[in-house]
């Protein structure tokens, strides 16, 4: 253990918990602008009620993900200087024009949203919802340009042992860029959808409230279906850019081990590390990968084998990400569109209703699985073939960095069980009741003991 | 001007516009214990802050990211080098941010408690760290020719960091303060305006002793020898410092606020000219600061971070002081949200 080690552990620990919040930030503030906007311009009060119940969820969701955020800001210095200063010149300004750009919007409205119902028309109220959804969408584009920049670096030179700007345009409109933004805000619109579905499955189920969860459960749906096909296409997209810029985490994801044209996939394979083979390969499908990562059967793909031992990342874990992470994707279109014809009739499926409860969890995992397979992927590297991960340390001590660690352990934890049980609170509650809605039935609907 | 002079006061403005901002929530947070006396009180307090202090957040988010783009060396070595203290400021902010969200959400006095000290340690710790750490930057920090520290965390506390740490808080109580008597009613307005009047007296010896202090401390009165029209900076702040106190026996609240808010404004700038063009400068030996020169980004980063932030601050300025101007009235009693 020393402070490598460490520093590696918590930023994955630190990242990975605040994209546990992110994503349905992302996808919540969409789905709440569209129902208060449904609210301004129809007037009916269940897309008001709506927009409150999904909002209060949104909220307790959305103050966990700023407070996370700070750390991820903090640590590039703290934890990885000699990266901060080699790649300050581009990494630090997309950060530092995330912050201005879109940020800012995002912080400064939420404050107007939460405070402003009787401040503002409600016109403008659903304006600044907009706002909101937007500010938070754009953070997610120069993160999301930045960290393709950390895949695959472009637009630099290096000078006096640093990286340093030389194309803007080229490091914004990279196609790499493009494509994991697209993949990663349609997958967070995945976990939104699955969020909003699964929880009115729950009141559907117990036959409560019943106009407004099948309401949200079909906005839920649409969203789903949509973005579910689109991640999985742009996702085959970003396993082309890749191919083409991280031979070696292609290589690792499909357990490739020597170069061959008209490359096999299989369904399933157990990568062996340490004799450079893979244990078990079963259900080869001849062509399938030069297909998935050329868009040519007999195009080459580069085997690991290709590559010296230190460039090569973990095997193991990166192709099973990369499995679980597919797999789920194939499942997530399936539920959707299974859903889609039980549409109107969702009350006399309840099996179909308790599957969806009981799926929430699972595009967490997937964005999850997905995270392990861009960052353990791209190992050795910091950044693709210019700067080691084992070379961009601070020189702190490792009881600062252990401290540090055990600090985070404790008050994630902390935070991650009062986080999730409010919101499983609220979401177990229901909407606010009053006595305008006839299907409400306190007794079954108010139950707060905790979940 | 050359582009990094430019660079080294936009990021003197920066800081001093969190200070300016978030520093009234760090006060009220502060204040919290004091002058939350009962249930209503507090939420008061909170809902004060409440609508505001998010967005007064991010200026902190914009400084250190404006640090990391435009003079990365410098943020990579002040953010390693203070390692711990930053942490500790992290955690605090962490805890504080959730507060007010978490705080009303279950009805239960013990997990009300936990978040009622949340809400003051992650707004003391922080002020009274963040002038920890700006004053030791003034004095110098043990930093080697490789931008290694070379001391000892507990160090930091030495008498000179301890008085910055104490002034930032005071200076915050006293904008905390204003704030909340311009917000509140009631008794609760009484005793903020009682506690800016008695607190008022603590900042100005603090801030005599500061002003001296620095003097054999550190050298930051070297440029300001070498170019004494800048003591207007100094004037300025001693001018926000009385105007806060005499607007506050008027009773022109918002007058006051103004000018406490110069006066954080002013604090921030003494120190940044002083240094200039140091950002991190070294106490063991003059050859390894960090400065605005030696540490900086190519010419093409400083150059689009300049559009962007000639572009954006303003904006945002915009459309901050519409969101102030909507929650300048004081906290209704029947509406409040946390």
């Amino acid at each position: 253990m020393d402070a490598l080690f460490l520093s590696r552990l918590q930023f994955a620990a630190t990242t990975m918990f605040h994209f546990l919040f992110v994503p349905l930030t992302l996808g919540l503030s969409i789905m709440v602008a569209w129902m208060e906007t449904r609210y301004v311009k129809t007037g009916d009060e269940t897309y008001l009620k709506m927009t409150k119940f999904w909002g209060k969820l949104f909220l307790i969701n959305f103050a966990v993900g700023v407070v996370t955020g700070i750390t991820l800001e903090f640590q590039f210095g703290t934890n990885w200087s000699i990266y901060s200063a080699y790649v300050g010149d581009i990494f630090g300004s997309l950060l530092a024009i995330e912050a201005t750009a879109a940020f800012f919007l995002e912080s400064t409205f939420i404050g107007v949203w939460i405070f402003g119902w009787n401040k503002l028309s409600k016109k403008a109220h659903a304006g600044v919802a907009w706002l909101i959804a937007f500010g938070s969408n754009l953070s997610a584009v120069w993160i999301l340009i930045a960290n393709a920049w950390m895949q695959s670096p472009v637009g630099f030179t290096i000078r006096d042992g640093r990286a340093e700007l030389v194309d803007f345009v080229a490091v914004i409109t990279q196609k790499f860029a493009i494509v994991k933004f697209i993949h990663t805000v349609t997958a967070a619109y995945v976990l939104t959808a699955f969020f909003v579905m699964g929880i009115s499955a729950y009141h559907l189920l117990k036959k409560q409230h019943i106009e407004f969860f099948t309401r949200s459960f079909r906005a839920g749906l649409t969203f789903g279906l949509v973005s579910s096909l689109v991640v999985f296409i742009l996702g085959d997209l970003n396993g082309v850019v890749v191919a083409e810029k991280q031979p070696t985490k292609l290589a690792a994801m499909e357990s490739q081990w020597e170069t061959q044209t008209r490359a096999p996939l299989y369904l399933f394979s157990w990568p062996d590390e340490k004799n450079e083979r893979n244990a078990i390969e079963i259900g080869a499908i001849p062509g399938a990968l030069s297909f998935l990562t050329k868009h040519d059967i007999n195009a080459e793909v580069r085997g690991l084998k290709d590559f010296p031992p230190d460039e090569r990342p973990p095997v193991f874990i990166t192709s099973f990400a990369f499995k679980g992470m597919v797999g789920l994707g194939c499942v997530f279109i399936l539920l959707t569109v299974v859903g889609w014809f039980k549409r109107n009739k969702l009350l006399e499926n309840p099996k179909y209703l308790k599957i969806m409860m009981y799926s929430i969890p699972l595009p967490y995992l997937a964005v999850q699985l997905g995270w392990l397979l861009t960052e353990i992927g791209r190992q050795p590297w910091i950044v693709y073939g210019l700067i080691r991960t084992s070379d961009a340390v601070s020189p702190i001590s490792t009881s600062q960095v252990a401290i540090s660690l055990i600090g985070f352990i404790v008050v994630y934890s902390l935070l991650g069980i009062a986080g999730f049980s409010l919101i499983a609170k609220y979401a177990i509650k229901g909407p606010d009741s009053d006595d305008s809605e006839e299907d409400i039935q306190p007794g079954a609907a108010l139950d707060t003991s905790a979940a | 001007m050359e582009l990094q002079s430019i660079w080294f006061f936009l990021w003197g403005l920066l800081w001093a516009i969190f200070f300016m901002t978030d520093g009234y929530d760090f006060g009220i947070g502060t204040l919290y214990p004091i002058l939350g006396k009962n249930e209503e009180d507090k939420r008061v307090m909170i809902n004060a802050i409440g609508p505001l202090w998010d967005g007064n957040q991010v200026w902190l988010i914009t400084a250190g990211g404006v640090t990391f783009a435009a003079f990365p060396i410098v943020y990579a070595v002040m953010f390693s080098s203070l390692y711990t203290a930053l942490m500790l400021i992290l955690f605090a902010l962490i805890i504080r941010g959730v507060s007010f969200e978490f705080r009303g959400k279950i009805d239960n006095p013990r997990w009300i408690k936990i978040w009622d000290t949340c809400i003051f340690v992650g707004s003391f710790l922080p002020a009274l760290l963040f002038g920890v750490a700006f004053a030791n930057i003034f004095k110098g920090i043990p930093i080697d020719e490789n931008g290694i520290f070379q001391g000892n965390v507990l160090a930091l506390f030495n008498p000179y960091g301890l008085l910055g740490g104490v002034l930032f808080v005071m200076l915050f109580v006293q904008h905390g303060a204003i704030w909340l008597t311009i917000k509140s009613d009631g008794d609760l307005h009484e005793n903020a305006m009682r506690i800016s009047r008695k607190t008022w007296p603590i900042l100005l010896s603090v801030a005599v002793i500061f002003l001296v202090y620095t003097k054999f401390a550190t050298n930051l009165y070297d440029n300001y020898l070498a170019n004494p029209v800048l003591l207007l900076v100094v004037l300025l702040t001693v001018a926000g410092l009385l105007g806060s106190r005499i607007f506050m026996a008027k009773q022109e609240f918002f007058k006051a606020w103004f000018s406490s808010a110069l006066t954080i404004v002013g604090t921030i700038f003494f120190g940044v000219i002083g240094l200039f063009p140091n950002l991190f400068p070294s106490s063991l030996d003059p050859a390894y600061s960090l400065t605005a020169f030696n540490a900086s980004s190519s010419p093409l980063t400083l150059k689009i971070m300049l559009v962007v932030v000639v572009i954006f601050v303003p904006v945002i300025l915009a459309y901050q002081i519409w969101a102030y101007n909507l929650f300048k009235t004081k906290v209704n009693k029947q509406e409040m949200t946390y």
